[in-house]
């Protein structure tokens, strides 16, 4: 076969289009995500029954199903309901790019909840007693103990997550949006050239997976800093000085 | 200490977990100023009556009162003692400084950060005082150059007056120290045991549960034997130490010499 390289460049600039669709629906499906994730693991590592199952169901039922299913169920499966399509929301519903966000975030919203409670849970015990024994109030500890400290656990967890829900956005082509794999096949439906234009896509894929990637490392660096810092004492005899009457007795 | 004001007292302190009775009654008076020693072997009950006093651990039975305050406790689902009121609780907590075994620092915070948390969230100081304190504080505990370290950078000794400071910094009432030696090296006891010789001295309001026997006997006004979660004898050190009544303490003095 001869290969066809020139079609690559004569449709970057529209598989470039297809990319920063990718791109957007990570991204606001990450963040819708994140925000449903957080209230969900504190439930999910709540001591209370009823506070626990309504999550926990959730993230049985997201986990348990293929993401694909998500997909169709929200786009083929709300419209059939009078409700839903005369609802002030019809207009948001009937289009492809709203319900693709919506079933990826709540998919990684499930998943994502499972990785904090499990961050939240691995959070060692004296950490907490210490700021209940300064008299920290719940919501004092979890806004200032608890979630910064499960959030630099669950980081490298969440980054795989989120180079995972990368991947899983390929399954947008299935109801007509066009990101970088739905562009992918209208070109080649177009040229003919499968295995110039998948390889074209697959390199884009690996290239924000990089982006992906180099960004926790970078917030990794940044929020576990402690793990990373290295101490060297300010001036060496101020340090003796002050510290001899307490070595010495 | 008896002409001074009551800091703490605990009264009839029971706790058990399940059949299990750790506790069987202790009462306990500490007036201001007084260091008071908690000695016993393993398993005699002396770090839960520590952790009952501020309700780290739930009393099953038994009145817990700070400075003139009475701690309001009701039955809880599980038969043992709640807070009343969470508001309550908590500002008594913030009136008990706990130092504890394993120092608990909190390892995503600097030194400055860990000391500053709870002056700053729980008694609303305003963060350039809160800073000030914590500075003199690390220059007490001889500390000042590690203020920008994370815990993970410091030597157990080193974290462990950390952990004092932190609790310094809230000005308690009465401080509690749960065996804060134990998970030391040997060559680190002595810096960390300075720094209590130095806050006993300076007349604070101490309950210690140690082993370390020639400390307890230098620093404390009152020594409090427990054994099979009671009191098997309280008294000064010199009668604790060299004159035990009960044949008990006289054993495990024996074996501590």
């Amino acid at each position: 076969m001869t290969w066809e390289w020139s079609v690559i460049w004569q449709y970057l600039p529209r598989l470039m289009e297809g990319a920063w669709l990718t791109l957007e629906l990570v991204l606001i499906s990450g963040l819708i995500g994140i925000a449903l994730a957080i209230p969900l693991s504190l439930m999910r590592a709540s001591s209370q029954f009823w506070l626990k199952a309504l999550p926990f169901t959730y993230i049985y039922f997201f986990r348990g199903t293929p993401l694909l299913v998500q997909i169709f169920l929200v786009y083929y499966g709300a419209s059939q309901f009078e409700f839903v399509r005369e609802s002030i929301l019809w207009p948001i519903l009937k289009q492809p790019y709203w319900c693709a966000i919506i079933a990826f975030s709540l998919n990684t919203a499930a998943y994502s909840a499972e990785l904090f409670r499990s961050a939240i849970q691995a959070i060692p015990v004296g950490e907490i007693e210490a700021a209940e024994a300064m008299g920290m109030s719940k919501p004092v500890q979890v806004r200032r103990i608890i979630l910064p400290r499960a959030f630099g656990i669950a980081l490298p967890a969440y980054g795989n997550e989120v180079i995972l829900m990368l991947k899983g956005s390929a399954l947008a082509s299935t109801i007509t949006l066009l990101d970088l794999t739905g562009m992918a096949r209208t070109i080649i439906a177009r040229t003919y050239t499968p295995l110039e234009m998948f390889l074209a896509a697959g390199l884009v894929y690996l290239a924000i997976s990089a982006l992906i990637i180099g960004l926790f490392r970078f917030m990794e660096y940044r929020f576990n800093r402690y793990q990373y810092y290295h101490h060297t004492d300010t001036p060496k005899g101020l340090d003796a000085q002050l510290r001899d009457p307490h070595i010495d007795q | 200490m008896a002409n001074a004001p009551t800091a703490l007292l605990l009264n009839d302190i029971h706790k058990s977990y399940g059949d299990l009775a750790v506790l069987k009654g202790v009462s306990l008076t500490a007036y201001d100023g007084d260091v008071i020693s908690i000695l016993g072997s393993s398993g005699s009950g002396k770090s839960t009556l520590l952790r009952c006093i501020n309700l780290l651990e739930h009393p099953s039975q038994g009145d817990i009162t700070v400075g003139n305050e009475k701690l309001q406790l009701k039955p809880g689902k599980d038969g043992n003692l709640m807070a009343v009121n969470r508001k309550q609780l908590e500002k008594m907590r913030s009136r008990i400084g706990f130092v504890f075994q394993n120092f608990n620092l909190w390892p995503h915070k600097t030194i400055l950060e860990n000391i500053i948390e709870a002056p700053v969230q729980v008694l609303k100081q305003p963060k350039a005082e809160a800073i000030a304190r914590a500075e003199q504080l690390l220059e007490k505990v001889g500390l000042a150059d590690k203020r920008n370290a994370y815990p993970d950078n410091l030597s157990g000794g080193q974290k462990q007056r950390v952990a004092i400071a932190r609790t310094l910094a809230m000005d308690p009432q009465v401080l509690l120290f749960d065996e804060p030696t134990s998970a030391l090296d040997p060559e680190l006891v002595n810096e960390v045991l300075a720094v209590m010789k130095e806050l006993a001295e300076e007349g604070r309001t101490m309950l210690i549960v140690t082993h370390e026997m020639r400390f307890a006997k230098d620093v404390s006004s009152q020594v409090v034997f427990l054994h099979e979660g009671q009191i098997e004898e309280i008294g000064p050190p010199d009668q604790v130490f060299n004159n035990p009544k009960s044949t008990r303490v006289q054993a495990f003095m024996a074996s501590h010499r």
